[in-house]
């Protein structure tokens, strides 16, 4: 099944973003991060569509909107592979992967209980960090813990 | 001493290797002449949101040698955190009451918040299992005083490695100074790996063992810590290895002659009373020195010095 197949099991968006590659499990997290499920615009989504790369992936197109990319590089936390497309007038405008931002606030909960953001009225920020087998952790600005991916959750 | 003025310690990481030097020096010349008048007119509150015997009262010492004043509390219990009052609104609150804060509390990364809402600096005194920085301070003061350098030194680091806060800050520290570390402990509280990237990232070594012995013939510095049974999520774990190390006097025969044993206190069972008199024996001074060294923070962050 070639890709154009399979993004047209999702309709095609005259103007806005669609968001590829996203691994099938993540969507809804990717949802919550860009606040989707609170937006007025048309959200049109797949998942376990067929993907030549990665067996099952995930999509979601949004009309008529378009990201800053420090907003959409957030999703890399749960989408690392994922692929950011802006359409206008059903022409791609812009295609690129995204990237780990260099710090992530508000959106995910510190791991460690006794963290002050888990006991008074503060908000989360991880300074984004790689241990030296290349995994990416989060780095608590508070707490100074670092938490991998696996424990990862969020607000 | 402009670039610490006005300025939070949250964590050692906060200080750069100049910045820890003239604390240092400037903690010398107080040990030289620890009364001076220069905290004439200044309050410094001291919130204690926990117990502490060691750190409020030196603290509280160093102002008073100062010429200071001290507001505060020692325990939760008689603050208005009792009632529900919310950490911002203390530190808010008693920011207006003075010049500089100096706050230990139970949660981690506390004091990092309160740097953040308050508009007088704040000294952490120890925030939870994170940091405490002055403790850190005065083991540097230490160990420069009894080695006459902080350069090069061999430490050995025993007991709980893993939840133990001076041990994981001093190792960040240490690794300015070329330490070369030897960590014992049980198998279950061994040093986190953020630590010991820490001194991978320094280009310096670490070795692990389990028994002390080992390292008693050639270290310059021993660390003991005590475990703590506060910091244990599981208390069966904790009644495992809490008798793990216990250092007695017979077994400081043959350590080289400067070497000196350590302790931030306080000690439970892991050193024995008969160790005290040895001259190797270092810690209650250790302790003392944790006045000099928090009267040139506090000098140092009103810009008094």
């Amino acid at each position: 099944m070639n890709n154009k197949r399979t993004e047209l099991k999702v309709s095609a968006i005259r103007n806005g973003t669609v968001i590829d590659h996203i691994p099938t499990e993540s969507v809804f997290h990717v949802f919550k991060i860009l606040n989707l499920d609170k937006t007025k615009n048309q959200v049109y989504f797949g998942t376990n569509l067929d993907s030549k790369k990665y067996g099952k992936k995930g999509i979601i197109k949004i009309s008529d909107k378009y990201f800053e990319d420090e907003e959409i590089n957030k999703i890399a936390l749960v989408a690392p592979k994922a692929t950011l497309i802006e359409i206008k007038d059903y022409d791609v405008i812009r295609k690129e992967n995204v990237q780990l931002p260099e710090y992530v606030d508000k959106i995910v909960k510190c791991f460690n209980p006794k963290c002050v953001t888990n006991n008074q009225n503060v908000t989360t920020s991880f300074k984004v960090t790689r241990d030296h087998k290349g995994n990416m952790k989060l780095y608590c600005k508070y707490c100074e813990k670092t938490m991998s991916k696996e424990n990862i959750e969020f607000v | 001493m402009s670039k610490m003025k006005g300025r939070s310690l949250i964590s050692i990481t906060d200080y750069t290797k100049e910045d820890i030097l003239k604390i240092l020096d400037l903690a010398e010349e107080f040990e030289k002449n620890p009364r001076q008048n220069i905290l004439n007119g200044h309050v410094i509150a001291s919130l204690f949101f926990e117990p502490s015997t060691r750190t409020r009262l030196s603290f509280e010492s160093a102002v008073q040698y100062l010429g200071g004043r001290i507001v505060g509390f020692a325990s939760a219990d008689t603050s208005s955190v009792k009632k529900g009052e919310s950490l911002k609104d203390t530190i808010l609150t008693v920011s207006n009451y003075s010049d500089l804060i100096v706050m230990r509390n139970p949660l981690d990364g506390s004091a990092r918040f309160a740097s953040e809402v308050s508009p007088v600096p704040i000294i952490n005194a120890g925030d939870g299992a994170n940091q405490h920085p002055t403790q850190c301070l005065l083991d540097l003061y230490s160990i420069r005083k009894t080695q006459g350098q902080l350069e090069n030194i061999e430490i050995a680091m025993v007991g709980d490695l893993k939840y133990g806060r001076t041990v994981h800050s001093l190792v960040q520290a240490l690794s300015l100074f070329n330490a070369k570390f030897h960590f014992v402990s049980p198998e279950s509280l061994k040093m986190p790996s953020s630590v010991k990237t820490v001194i991978k990232n320094a280009g310096l070594e670490y070795f692990q063992y389990t028994e002390l012995s080992d390292v008693i013939p050639f270290t310059d510095i021993l660390y003991m810590t005590r475990i703590q049974g506060e910091r244990f999520p599981d208390p069966l774990e904790y009644e495992k290895v809490k008798n793990s190390y216990i250092l007695t006097n017979s077994m400081l025969e043959g350590s080289k002659e400067t070497m000196k044993v350590l302790h931030p206190l306080p000690r439970v069972n892991e050193i024995t009373e008969d160790v005290d008199d040895n001259p190797k024996a270092y810690y209650f001074q250790q302790a003392r020195n944790g006045v000099y060294v928090r009267q040139a923070l506090i000098a140092a962050i009103l810009g008094l010095k």
